[in-house]
């Protein structure tokens, strides 16, 4: 399998990065090359073996419900970018 | 010399009141303030932290409340959650970000008593194995200035190897700690996952990640793991096991010891250098009384396709969050999309914007089946033949890299040259078992790395074997001479 140019726009969208037209040349190449790699799997008889997605099986770890004390608000907001009131600002999502 | 003392001999002094905390903080500051900028292990050093976590731990000496390694200093990856001080994963999307808290791990080392001296260098996100992908800075390998140290925690091991750090932490997520501790001719162990809580560290790939520690010696490694590990309810994949003991530390044997000497990660890729150390090492051992066995793993030729699809598949997840709302610097753009794309775009490095890439194509529409379920059957054909494997043998043994440390720059520019050379450290990420990797000699002036696996939870049985190893093999009494 091989990555053609609009693909590769297509998954910096899906990523939240911009590309400009240089980038998304040099990520064609490099994907390629990867994916060239990743080959070899595609050939393992792999049938019965069920895929995991963890070393250690834990499943459902709960905790007790007992309040306790969360970050304080300032601290929280500490390191945003832009802040107001006492809240994070996000950019602007519905125009007007 | 003071810095090139064991942290359990430092320990032992501070303990006998022949040394003082603080004089011993300020030797090893002192010692990254003057040498430092020849290798750049350190990102930041924290001197007036280090100096009262130094007077705290003087006071638990004094009130005869110390601890094993009270009053021993330490480095930490920049990746590990200090609170007040700057975190930057050496990336740029976390430039002046500062932690309203910290790692478990980290408040662990506190109450122990043991210093921070700072923030050790590392690739971006931990992602590479030579630390050059740091947005920051080069490490140098204390061996040869113009080698890489390995990655992705080469600053912690550099540190140690330079004598900056008596002891240090890294992570490891496909050999980030052992690569490095073997391209510098120290100390690294990758504990069982989820021995040790991951609350703090800033997620790579989540099922692989562990925090493992670096040191001179098995026994400095044993003892600071048992200050780290133990059950964190703020980590869910922690487990509800004690913390690692290295009281049993010497009681290990080499005598009918079975080790299993997989055929594949000794295969032709192997540098004749580090295969012929290896091999002087199995003949010593042997004539102590362990028995060798050649087995075949054959699902571990697919572990660098299998890593490079799992880990960047979780890694294009874990790094959703850097969209420039709630921390680090947000760029200007054109609506809310256009403002997250240029912030990461901005943000990141190239190699991360490719594991993002590589991750969110294989995790896509489409490409899901082919690519990241068919790794993580993969996955499950190689635990199951480790599984049967420890089911005959107490340990496998292996090169932990194929190679000694390579130039800077010489493999940078090759998107696979550098990842094709991860296949002896991935399989204990994938199967969760533990490994620990120590010198075995010098090929060519460079040190040789050994690395032994067993089966998960059997970490205090690895640092045993490791222990009696160590013991067995000749004495390294060189240092790196680069000062």
């Amino acid at each position: 399998m091989s990555i053609s140019l609009n693909e590769v726009r297509h998954v910096a969208r899906l990523a939240r990065l911009e590309l400009d037209e240089t980038e998304i040349l040099s990520f064609q190449g490099e994907l390629n090359a990867l994916l060239g790699h990743f080959a070899d799997i595609q050939a393992i008889d792999s049938s019965g073996i069920e895929p995991i997605s963890h070393a250690v099986a834990i499943q459902n770890v709960w905790s007790e419900d007992i309040p306790s004390q969360t970050l304080p608000r300032d601290r929280a907001l500490r390191n945003a970018p832009v802040s107001r009131a006492g809240l994070f600002v996000v950019p602007v999502i519905i125009e007007d | 010399m003071l810095t090139e003392l064991t942290a359990v001999e430092l320990a032992s002094r501070i303990a006998k009141r022949e040394l003082g905390c603080v004089e011993v903080t300020e030797a090893f500051l002192d010692r990254i303030d003057s040498l430092d900028s020849k290798l750049g292990c350190f990102l930041s050093v924290t001197r007036t932290e280090a100096t009262e976590q130094a007077q705290f731990a003087q006071t638990l000496v004094d009130e005869g409340k110390g601890g094993p390694l009270t009053g021993v200093p330490i480095a930490l990856k920049d990746n590990l959650s200090t609170d007040g001080i700057e975190t930057t994963c050496a990336s740029k999307i976390l430039k002046g970000y500062v932690p309203p808290f910290d790692a478990t791990v980290v408040s662990k080392l506190k109450q122990a008593g043991l210093p921070i001296l700072g923030k050790a260098n590392l690739d971006e996100f931990a992602m590479g194995t030579s630390t050059e992908n740091s947005a920051f800075q080069v490490t140098r390998n204390p061996w040869d200035l113009a080698r890489s140290p390995g990655g992705s925690s080469g600053g912690s091991a550099a540190a140690v190897a330079a004598d900056l750090a008596p002891l240090s932490l890294g992570s490891d997520t496909g050999g980030s700690v052992r690569q490095p501790a073997a391209l510098c001719g120290v100390v690294g162990f990758k504990p069982t996952y989820g021995r040790c809580s991951r609350y703090g560290l800033i997620a790579f790939g989540s099922s692989l990640d562990q925090i493992g520690p670096f040191g001179k010696t098995v026994e400095d490694v044993a003892v600071l793991s048992e200050a780290i590990t133990g059950h964190d309810p703020m980590d869910g994949t922690s487990l509800k096991h004690s913390p690692i003991l290295s009281a049993d530390l010497k009681s290990g044997s080499l005598k009918g010891l079975k080790v299993a000497l997989p055929k594949e990660l000794f295969g032709d890729g192997t540098d004749p250098g580090v295969a012929a150390q290896i091999q002087a090492a199995i003949d010593v051992l042997a004539k102590e009384g362990a028995e060798f066995t050649e087995v075949s793993l054959p699902s571990v030729k697919f572990g660098v396709t299998t890593y490079y699809i799992i880990a960047p598949a979780e890694a294009s997840s874990n790094l959703a969050r850097f969209d420039g709302v709630r921390f680090g610097p947000r760029s200007d753009g054109k609506g809310h999309i256009g403002v997250v794309e240029r912030t990461r775009s901005e943000g990141f490095g190239h190699e991360v914007k490719t594991r993002i890439m590589i991750g969110t194509y294989a995790l896509s529409a489409g490409y899901y089946d082919a690519y990241y379920v068919r790794a993580q059957r993969v996955r499950a054909m190689m635990q199951q033949e480790f599984n049967r494997t420890f089911r005959e043998f107490d340990v496998v043994l292996s090169p932990t890299s194929p190679v000694p440390a390579f130039k800077l720059g010489e493999l940078h520019e090759d998107p696979m040259a550098l990842k094709l050379l991860d296949y002896c450290t991935i399989p204990a990420n994938m199967g969760g078992m533990p490994g620990i990797s120590l010198n075995c000699g010098f090929t060519e002036g460079l040190p040789v790395g050994l690395q032994l696996m067993t089966a998960p939870l059997q970490d205090e049985k690895l640092l045993q074997i490791a222990f009696c190893v160590e013991q067995a093999l000749p004495t390294a009494t060189r240092r790196p001479s680069f000062s």
